[in-house]
């Protein structure tokens, strides 16, 4: 073997100067390579833009009013000034809860039963295929569905719009999202811990109950949480189910305010005083779903041993 | 040709034949629906409180046959059975039998440590617990990892999570939380496959105080450690059938360890045994 510097030999054609290792800035690929680099850094600050601004303004608009008072007040008539919004997050709270209670058993039950139990039948493909459409579905048609099937029916104690129909509405959008986490958080876990437990001596029930649901908890959680945070927010079926009230929650089976639809009806409403009260709804319910984002993010992290 | 009518099915001993903890009879296997034959016409007797271990070529159904043993293979769809395992002379496959009440009688080693994502304790404590164990649950836990050898590297982490320990302290703790239920026979289905030279040492260490209590049978494509550890072997292989397209895998020779090392029946088994085959 020679040593023999391979200058002579390996040279490109043309290329007569010693080559250097240093960067051409110059060179074709580096210029596109630059050009993209810049169009991807602008579309990613694209998509964030909006993102700041929301939060941003809405910070500024709704966080500048804050105090105990609006957080715990009811919303003054038409023309008057002071006031809050208390019973619009009570009335959250309260629809929000209904709808975790319907759809956390009833999604959880599904997406284990999708998991643990079909055997990959016809039934369990148009379940699943059944889940995704509805996860699709406006959440416009929902409320009108609910309004349809209990508020024009009066099934509820001969009442119309009510706090029960608004968490069912809610709890149709909360549905698809909880199945579907359940059923691919249960695939995720391996296959071996199962038969772990099997082999053991477990049954099939205590195996989902101890081993596998305590496993795929994470995505769970994550999921029934993130779910919440979405209904939470809604509007669309909270105005077709629940209306709004302007006093306290009077029970599950009377019209109940929300922020949501506070902010839809006083947006628009010619007085300061409603505008601003508008804007402290956002700020509040933009505040409610940031901390249960946040939330789902600890449950995430959260390591089980 | 086929094991089925072949008199080496059954172990000969100098000794008085031992009990007989698990006979299959005519055991046939197949998945997909009854489409792909896995295993054909299995005859053998496993006796009570030794070792018997199978070898055999790759995909030539000694895990299909381990799983049938304690019922696993009803987790997997489309696997059936014809024949039968009779365990103490009761057929497994009875339509009145519970698999569960199996799976807590025959315990089983994966080839994948796999243990529960909870602490060492709890590990070993779950299928006791789940099984009614009343006694002291310490106690239980301390002398399950003694028997797996298990016990001075993780006496002072009980509490740490199972996944802290290394691939082959895994599986002895796998092997622990087997014992921790009591079974009368462990399943192990290559469970060194995984694992250096030192901790297969010991977990054939632990495998030898283990037949001491229970009947043994193990899956391994490593012929020392089956010279090593067991009393009697299991050759599988792989043959044509008449009347059916595809390999399907059949038990070809049994009987004690020494005789099927030494000096084979089946000159298939003495070229595999002797690393001739194929
Ligand atoms: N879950 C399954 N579904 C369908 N076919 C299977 C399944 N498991 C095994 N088989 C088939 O059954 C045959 C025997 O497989 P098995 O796993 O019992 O072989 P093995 O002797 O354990 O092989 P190895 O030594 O590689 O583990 C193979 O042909 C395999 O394709
Ligand atoms: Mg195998």
């Amino acid at each position: 073997m020679t040593t023999t510097p391979i200058t002579s030999s390996g040279h490109r054609p043309g290329n007569t100067a010693k080559s250097s290792l240093h960067r051409q800035p110059n060179l074709p690929r580096n210029r596109w390579n630059a050009v993209f680099t810049i169009l991807a850094g602008l579309f990613a600050a694209i998509v964030v833009l909006p993102l700041l601004l929301v939060l941003a303004y809405v910070v500024i608009k709704g966080g500048s009013s804050m105090s105990l008072k609006l957080l715990t007040d009811l919303p003054p008539a038409p023309g008057m000034t002071g006031g809050g919004i208390g019973n619009a997050i009570i009335g959250t709270l309260i629809v929000s809860l209904i709808a975790a209670l319907i759809a956390i058993p009833i999604g959880v039950g599904g997406g284990i039963y999708l998991a643990e139990y079909s055997k990959s039948g016809p039934f369990a493909s148009f379940v699943r295929f059944g889940t995704n459409v509805l996860s699709g579905v406006p959440s416009i048609i929902c409320g009108v569905f609910v309004y349809g099937l209990i508020v024009a029916t009066r099934i509820f104690f001969d009442q119309s719009y009510s706090a029960m129909a608004g968490g069912i509405a809610l709890s149709v959008l909360m549905l698809p999202t909880i199945i579907k986490t359940t059923d691919e958080g249960l695939k995720l876990v391996p296959q071996e811990l199962r038969w772990g437990a099997i082999g053991v001596g477990a049954s099939k029930f205590v195996t989902i109950t101890r081993i596998t649901l305590p496993t795929a908890m994470k995505p769970i959680a994550t999921g029934i949480v993130l779910s919440i945070a979405r209904a939470a927010g809604e509007t669309a079926p909270l105005i077709f189910t629940a209306l709004f009230s302007p006093f306290w929650p009077e029970g599950l089976f009377s019209p109940i305010a929300s922020m949501s639809v506070l902010i839809y009806n006083f947006a628009i409403m010619p007085y300061d005083v409603q505008i601003a009260l508008a804007w402290a709804s956002s700020f509040v319910l933009v505040m409610m779903i940031l901390i249960m984002n946040i939330f789902a993010r600890y449950l995430g992290s959260l390591n089980r041993i | 040709m086929n094991a089925s009518n072949n008199p080496s099915t059954r172990p000969q001993s100098s000794n008085p034949a031992p009990e007989t903890c698990l006979s299959l009879e005519n055991v046939s296997i197949s998945y997909g629906n009854g489409k792909n034959v896995a295993v054909n016409n299995v005859f053998m007797e496993i006796p009570k409180g030794k070792v018997t271990a199978f070898i055999g070529p790759s995909g030539c159904g000694k895990s299909t046959v381990l799983r049938a043993l304690n019922r696993m293979n009803d987790l997997i769809e489309g696997c059936g059975l014809t024949g039968r395992v009779l365990f103490d002379g009761q057929d497994l496959y009875d339509k009145r039998v519970d698999p569960v009440e199996v799976r807590r009688r025959i315990g089983m080693v994966f080839q994948k440590p796999n243990p529960f994502p909870k602490s060492i304790y709890e590990n070993i404590a779950f299928g006791a617990r789940i099984n009614g164990y009343q006694g002291d649950m310490d106690e239980l836990v301390e002398s399950s990892l003694r028997k797996a050898a298990l016990w001075d590297e993780a006496k002072d982490k009980l509490k740490e999570s199972g996944f802290s320990l290394s691939g082959g302290q895994q599986q002895r703790l796998c092997i622990a939380r087997t014992i921790a239920v009591e079974p009368e026979v462990i399943l192990m289905d290559e469970p060194c496959s995984a694992l250096d030279p030192i901790s297969t040492l010991k977990i054939e260490e632990t495998m030898h105080e283990l037949k001491k209590i229970f009947t043994i049978v193990i899956v391994t494509h490593n012929m020392q450690q089956a010279t090593r550890v067991s009393d009697l072997t299991g050759f599988f292989n792989v043959t044509d059938l008449v009347d059916y397209e595809g390999k399907v895998g059949c038990l070809e020779e049994f009987g004690e360890t020494e005789r099927i090392f030494n000096s084979p029946a089946q000159q298939a088994t003495q070229d595999y045994v002797s690393g001739r085959f194929g």
